[in-house]
């Protein structure tokens, strides 16, 4: 564990980072309607000031040779009692540095983006001071030094993600939606705080480099425990199987929200807290297993549900869901995963706000309709739109140069080098990605026009394209740029370790098997989608896709494990309450007034009565002293 | 003569006393048979006192010759009182206080 260097110069601007975007949040949010000309662009400078600070940052990083880029800033004690004490206190290293980049940079693109998008909402000023709150409470998330306060970051954002994916609570399917979101996060978030807390007890610190420093002392039992709660931590938040079934909810939310929180930046924070504490994940060999079995799984789940959903933000929720999977899948395989799943998260965060800031537009340009069926034949109407779209999509399913292509085959093959089997699946993954993605890109912008009768596709105003040009030429050189000219891999090595992947097949056949599986995936996806008619009304369709578009009953397995069985404890626990408790004490209470009522009908008024009991128990008396005398 | 006798006495007016307070319905009947079974008790303190020879019985047999003095005062008042009130010096009439 390398020691942290004090921060100066550029470095001791860190807190601003958070403080920036926290503060315009504050003057949006408690200054009321005064702020509400000026307060959206307040929350662009904000954010924008963070980026430009984040980016000077990386800069005098790069200066730094690789042992000295690891820098802490202690603000305040912030806890402290008896043994225990945890502060306020940054960390900013090679891997803070990348997520500070992403969510300041994609977030002030998006913020931008909004401008356009929101600009006849009335309640515009509250959704950029939620934008502004999400964004400083990522940042404190990925700058914590240590995992208390990265719980206070990691709940931060996920109560930015219930506001904004409520945002239209006016909506019942909104307002349950983000109830829906918050209840299931609540579930992963009872891991990350069972988590620090066994830290605590096995450690008695929860500070990163204390953790890490003695994490090898531990019995391997106890970690494969901390691992496992953090996965559980990082299903809940990254919306993994089997706490995914929020993601697709969320879409409710307005699309600039399901660009930043639930496609770039919040979801990924599972990877992040995965890869953060590798440490733990690279002696604990189970809880690593686990990991890539959720990640695996929901690869193919999301994939599925990707594959079938007409909403074309559903589509591309389950598409995020997959993606992830990715990353997660590659956060389990060792020191030769972390990096491939960091530089995923990062290129998937540019391509994948691409495509759902793409989603928007042309939402924005139909009317706010989400039905790919109603779509169709939109290319020449919304030209910047799609071509920007087409590049994105051309980046996820991995077609070179662009760059999923890199970080998508760099994930495969490294699960290759741990079992053929992930490997073939992650591989055949990738092909169905390619054929749901061609598939909604088809259905969009292809084919016949299938629009509503009122509809009117135009492209959008600048304000929302300029972000999508920005976006789309990072999902073109983005990957190129990260793999020849500043290397990822060696960038993180320091943070994450590094393993070479060792095989004896070379990796361009791993690389070209992949592309033409994905190759043949589209082209199925254009015959299906692209020649053919798509009915307007969408067909029965096999067992699969029905499933499908039931989020592969992810509800009603959530209904039958969970909700049901809460009703009938509930139900349960109110006869005990009711008969039990109640009857209890309204019983021994009618017990005892019986009693009582029969007890005073000794009280007769009689003089005489009152003698002869008096006389009576004298009587006792006098011969239990004769009994006693006698014996 | 023998002072076992005397208590064999003063045990015999005590249940005569007793019985009265029983199964007797004019106050001051009962009255009386309560006098009875404190006298009975004087008797048993005195012929206490002199099978034991010390003056402890009769000394106490004076405390309650005061006491019945002081109760026959109060209790005859009450009587009294009764009687004026309701023509009768029977006690089972004036039963009210009960449940």
């Amino acid at each position: 564990m390398t020691e942290l260097m004090p921060a100066e110069g550029v470095f001791s601007l860190m807190w601003l980072l958070i403080a920036l975007p926290l503060a315009g949040a504050a003057v949006l949010l408690f200054g009321g309607r005064r702020t509400n000309t000026w307060g959206p662009y307040l929350a662009i400078l904000t954010v924008g000031s963070s980026a430009v600070i984040g980016i000077l940052m990386l800069l005098g990083m790069m200066q730094n040779s690789p042992e000295q880029r690891s820098i802490g800033q202690t603000l305040f004690t912030w806890v402290f009692v008896g043994d225990f004490s945890a502060d306020m206190a940054f960390q900013l290293d090679q891997l803070s540095i990348v997520f500070v980049l992403l969510i300041t940079v994609v977030g002030t693109l998006i913020h931008i983006y909004s401008l356009g998008y929101m600009a006849h909402d009335h309640d515009k000023r509250k959704f950029f001071g939620y934008l502004n709150l999400f964004v400083a409470a990522m940042l404190l998330l990925v700058l914590a030094n240590n995992y208390l306060l990265l719980y206070v970051g990691w709940e931060g954002v996920g109560l930015a993600s219930y506001l904004l994916i409520s945002f239209w609570q006016i909506k019942p399917s909104a307002a349950a939606a983000g109830k829906k979101a918050f209840i299931i996060n609540r579930v992963g978030d009872v891991g990350l705080s069972l988590a620090i807390m066994l830290m605590f007890v096995t450690f008695g610190s929860v500070g990163f480099q204390d953790v890490f420093g003695v994490a090898g002392q531990a019995s391997e039992g106890t970690l494969t425990a901390i691992g496992l709660l953090l996965l559980l931590a990082a299903c809940g938040k990254s919306a993994q199987f089997p706490l995914q079934a929020w993601l697709l909810d969320a879409m409710e939310g307005p699309t600039p929200v399901s660009a930043l929180i639930h496609a770039a930046t919040m979801v990924t924070a599972g990877v992040y807290l995965i890869v953060r504490s590798n440490v733990i994940f690279t002696a604990a060999e189970w809880a690593a297993i686990a990991v890539i079995v959720v990640g695996m799984i929901t690869i193919w789940m999301g994939a599925i549900i990707g594959s079938a959903k007409d909403d074309i933000k559903k589509s591309l929720a389950g598409s995020t869901m997959s993606q992830i999977g990715y990353m997660i899948m590659a956060a389990g395989l060792g020191p030769i995963g972390y990096v491939f799943a960091i530089f995923h998260l990062l290129m998937h965060g540019v391509f994948k706000a691409g495509l759902f800031l793409g989603a928007g537009s042309v939402m924005h340009g139909m009317n706010d309709n989400v039905n790919m069926r109603r779509y169709g034949a939109l290319r020449p109407l919304m030209l910047i739109t799609s071509t920007t779209f087409i590049i994105c999509y051309l980046a996820i399913i991995g077609i070179p140069p662009f760059d999923g292509f890199f970080s998508k085959d760099d994930i495969i093959h490294a699960s290759f080098e741990r079992s053929p089997i992930i490997g073939v699946l992650a591989m055949l993954a990738a092909g169905l990605t390619g054929f749901y993605m061609t598939r909604m890109v088809a259905m969009t912008f292809f084919g016949k026009a299938r629009w509503e009768d009122d509809v009117h596709p135009h492209e959008s105003p600048k304000v929302m394209t300029i972000p999508l040009i920005i976006l789309a030429i990072g999902a073109t050189f983005g990957g190129l740029s990260l793999v020849y000219w500043g290397n990822i891999e060696t960038w993180l090595e320091p943070v994450t370790g590094i393993e070479t992947i060792e095989l004896a097949v070379p990796a361009w056949v791993f690389e070209l098997t992949t592309l033409v599986l994905v190759i043949i995936g589209a082209v199925i996806g254009w015959m299906t989608y692209a020649r053919r008619e798509v009915p307007v009304e969408a067909p029965r369709g096999s067992w699969l896709t029905r499933a499908a578009r039931k989020d592969l009953y992810g509800d009603a397995v959530n209904d039958v494990l969970v909700v049901q069985p809460t009703f009938y404890a509930s139900r349960w626990l109110v006869w005990f309450d009711n008969k039990g408790v109640d009857g209890f004490v309204n019983g021994s209470a009618a017990f005892i007034g019986g009693l009582s009522g029969r007890m005073r009908r000794y009280q007769t008024g009689f003089v005489r009565s009152y003698a002869l009991s008096m006389v009576g128990g004298a009587v006792l008396v006098v011969l239990a002293l004769v009994l006693v005398r006698a014996s | 003569m023998n002072p076992s006798n005397y208590v064999i006495l003063s045990a015999v007016l005590f249940s005569i006393g007793a019985v009265g307070v029983l199964v007797r319905r004019n106050a001051i009947v009962v009255f009386m048979s309560v006098e009875l079974m404190l006298n009975a008790a004087n008797l048993a303190f005195v012929a206490f006192a002199r099978m034991n020879g010390n003056l402890d019985g009769q000394v106490v047999a004076f405390f309650v010759m005061v006491v019945a003095a002081a109760e026959v005062v109060v209790g005859l008042a009450i009587i009294v009182t009764i009687f004026r009130t309701r023509r009768s010096a029977s006690i089972d009439e004036p039963n009210l206080l009960k449940f």
